[in-house]
């Protein structure tokens, strides 16, 4: 190399470090009273890409309804697209929290992009929302102070209620069909659990891979097993076809199916016909429920999306109105990080289309009253999930002592909580 | 000026130049950075079965990712990270020098499938094995030794062993052992005749290639704290391979700059829009089209038509 083309390629580094320098401190200035930037990570293209649009759908639903505005500062929501993929979640988050300087993040569909970026903002502080992921130990084994599951649920919290109310059906023998993942196992462990616990028998548990097209070999055997019920942990497409195939197989009708609540959600049974008819589900929230304020806010999305809300639509709504409802409290001043997540987990929502007020327990998990839902056929011959009956303030530790329940292992393939007797 | 010489000033100059590039670039910018220079590695390594050997592997990604699993499993379990990236890079070069053995009696389109079928099996693994590998979720930790904290300091440092990698690379390829490597990318059954043993060599090549991939693997569990079954699946190898045909198949330092537009365009178009795959897709084509022998390349193409002189110069 001769001097001249060091000498060039030397000034050109250092005009480029420089300008860097300067515009960060410019950056600094900035940020202490221009708009509250908000992160969300969806999951806009992969293998839940629809589930994704309905979560950006429900936030920005929820930020339009305040003008985009807190206490008089801007809301900014940036969206990024996280491919249902951690690696690429957790590089969109590096670039929400280090290049945009977002005071918040918010979002994540899949156990394990979620599960990815609550261990990096463990590292930088930033808080982190989680309205879907569901990954039980998120608040409980392995919590993360900064990671709070404002309007979301834990895997196992509403299964516990189900295998109670499973026992006060007389039911007895219950085999489980579940997707074989982190999320099926923990609800699955939630009922059997509990039905063991209470007395009931878990028959059978098949476990099967994602995507899985064709049920019939578990079907075939659960049409002769002689139980009382069938659980299914099935969510996106192996929930339709489950449906679809438990149908087609005769069993609609001669056992009855109880479903984890993603089962039966929306974005599943909007495409489905009477099949799905008097399918059982627990969950904290059901779009048929006759409570005013509910019904507001489903009559106010279906208008404005042209459906009927799913999960993934209520809950960021929720979840972003709790964390707005906590910086509202703040008067808009949330830099400091510490108090912001205080504020936060000491929040009690009251607004929320559930339509009563809900608050998090000490380990930033909320407390819900529980309902059973049926999927019954509207008058215009849509399915929806209506509540039959409501378990009220049902923690993500059921009865249980939390101290003692921590101290079981996890729910997993291997553990499923069930009692031996 | 010879080849060799060029060559190693040019390498030289893209250091230092590299080396300053923290100064200029905010965080997160470096974290690309090194990320670019962790999947250059990475596909540099592909460059040499790919570009010298005539094979292109679809397995790479999961060496890579073997390697991350291990530094990332054995870190978390209390293992000092120098010692676990040890044994990382050990345990990578040994499923590369598996994969080897059954991939070498192959070429063409079945040793590209073979290899595939390969990572599958190992993608599998990490899916299924549960207590070990976390299954879907993955393994996290906060691994990364405190004195690598800083964005700057740990882009340095992977820079560092970057250019001593390359270099490494580099001097393999254009080693005696490197030139038969080639020979036998140009006639094998010539190769045969003149009395080399094809397969042997070929086992070599593989197994070396996926030491330097196991490296690069190790090297991202310090980046990322986290691994997934995404991190050894088929996407992977072929983003890797995407990388290297981008900057040029048998360019070998063409890897970085295919890293480099790969890493780049992903995360900036895929900020405005959702249709981002689309984008790089037809990227991608006209990649193909204007440039089939990648960006690096149709550089040095042009670069030696304007200087005539240098065409009696044997090719790099």
């Amino acid at each position: 190399m001769d001097r001249r083309q060091f000498l060039k390629s030397t000034g050109y580094g250092l005009t480029l470090a420089s300008a860097g320098v300067g515009l960060g401190t410019w950056n600094q200035a900035l940020a202490q009273q221009g708009p509250i930037k908000v992160g969300l990570l969806a999951p806009l293209t992969g293998v839940v890409a629809s589930g994704g649009r309905e979560m950006v759908e429900g936030t920005q639903f929820f930020f339009d309804s305040i003008g985009n505005e807190v206490a008089g500062r801007k809301i900014e929501l940036i969206i990024e697209d996280d491919a249902s993929n951690p690696d690429t979640a957790l590089q969109k988050a590096r670039r929400l929290v280090e290049q945009n300087n977002v005071h918040w993040l918010i979002g994540n569909l899949l156990a394990n992009t979620g599960l990815a970026v609550a261990n990096y903002v463990k590292g930088t502080g930033t808080p982190y929302f989680i309205p879907i992921i569901a990954a039980d130990d998120l608040t409980q084994r392995d919590r993360i102070k900064n990671v709070v599951r404002v309007a979301g649920y834990s895997a196992s919290q509403f299964t516990h209620p189900l295998g109670a109310w499973a026992l006060k059906q007389g039911y007895k023998r219950i085999a489980t069909v579940s997707q074989d993942y982190t999320f099926g196992h923990e609800q699955c462990g939630g009922l059997a659990q509990v039905f063991t616990e209470g007395g009931g028998q878990i028959v059978q548990q098949f476990w099967h891979p994602l995507n899985t097209a064709d049920f019939s070999p578990y079907l075939g055997q659960l049409a002769n097993m002689n139980v009382d019920a069938i659980f299914a942990m099935e969510t996106g497409a192996d929930a339709t076809r489950l449906i679809q195939q438990y149908a087609s197989f005769g069993l609609k009708g001669r056992i009855p199916m109880l479903g984890a609540m993603n089962a039966t959600d929306q974005s599943v049974i909007r495409t489905l016909g009477d099949e799905c008819e008097g399918i059982i589900s627990p969950a904290h929230f059901a779009e048929g429920s006759d409570n005013p304020v509910t019904k507001k806010f489903v009559d106010a999305y279906t208008a404005k999306y042209n459906k009927i809300p799913s999960l993934y639509g209520f809950s960021m709504y929720s979840g972003a109105m709790w964390v707005t409802e906590a910086m509202k409290a703040m008067g808009g001043k949330i830099d400091d990080r510490a108090a912001f997540i205080d504020t936060v987990l000491k929040t009690e929502l009251t607004g929320s289309p559930l339509g009563k007020a809900v608050k998090l327990d000490e380990f930033g998990n909320p407390i819900y009253d529980v309902y059973i839902r049926k999927t019954v056929k509207r008058p215009d011959g849509k399915y929806w999930n209506v509540p039959v009956e409501t378990f009220p303030n049902v923690s993500q530790f059921w009865t249980y002592d939390p101290a003692t329940y921590l101290k079981q292992p996890p729910y997993s393939r291997n553990f499923q909580g069930i009692k031996k007797g | 000026m010879t080849d060799t010489t060029r060559t190693l000033t040019i390498g030289l100059v893209t250091v230092i130049v590299a080396a300053l590039l923290p100064f200029g670039l905010s965080n997160y910018q470096v974290g690309l950075a090194t990320e670019v220079l962790i999947f250059g590695i990475l596909a540099m390594s592909i460059d040499i079965l790919a570009g010298f050997a005539g094979r292109t592997s679809l397995g790479h990604g999961a060496i890579f990712g073997v390697s991350t699993y291990v530094v990332i499993y054995l870190v978390s379990n209390g293992t000092s990270p120098v010692l676990a990236l040890a044994a990382a890079i050990l345990a990578a070069t040994l499923v590369a020098a598996v994969f080897a053995l059954l991939a070498v009696r192959t070429s063409g389109v079945y040793f590209l499938l073979l290899t595939l079928a390969l990572g599958m099996i190992v993608w599998g693994i990490c899916l299924r094995w549960t207590q070990v590998t976390g299954g879907e979720n993955g393994l996290r930790g906060d691994i990364r030794p405190a004195a690598l904290y800083d964005h700057r300091v740990f882009y340095w440092v992977v820079l560092a062993a970057t250019a001593v990698l390359a270099f490494g690379i580099w001097r393999f390829v254009r080693s005696p052992f490197g030139l038969t490597l080639r020979g036998i990318r140009d006639s094998e059954s010539r190769m045969r005749s003149l009395g080399y043993n094809v397969p042997l060599h070929l086992f070599i090549g593989f197994t070396v290639s996926g030491f330097f991939a196991g490296v690069a693997g190790g090297i991202y569990a310090f980046f990322n704290n986290f691994v997934s079954p995404s991190t050894v699946a088929l996407t992977q190898s072929v983003e890797g391979l995407l990388m290297t045909i981008v900057g040029g198949v048998g360019t070998l330092f063409g890897a970085f700059v295919g890293a480099a537009a790969i890493i780049t365009l992903e995360n900036i178009v895929s900020s405005s829009t959702e249709r981002w795959q689309t984008v790089l897709g037809l990227t991608f084509i006209v990649i193909m089209i204007f440039a089939p022998e990648g960006i690096v390349g149709k550089l040095r193409i042009l670069f030696r038509r304007r200087k005539p002189k240098s065409q009696a110069l044997p090719k790099a």
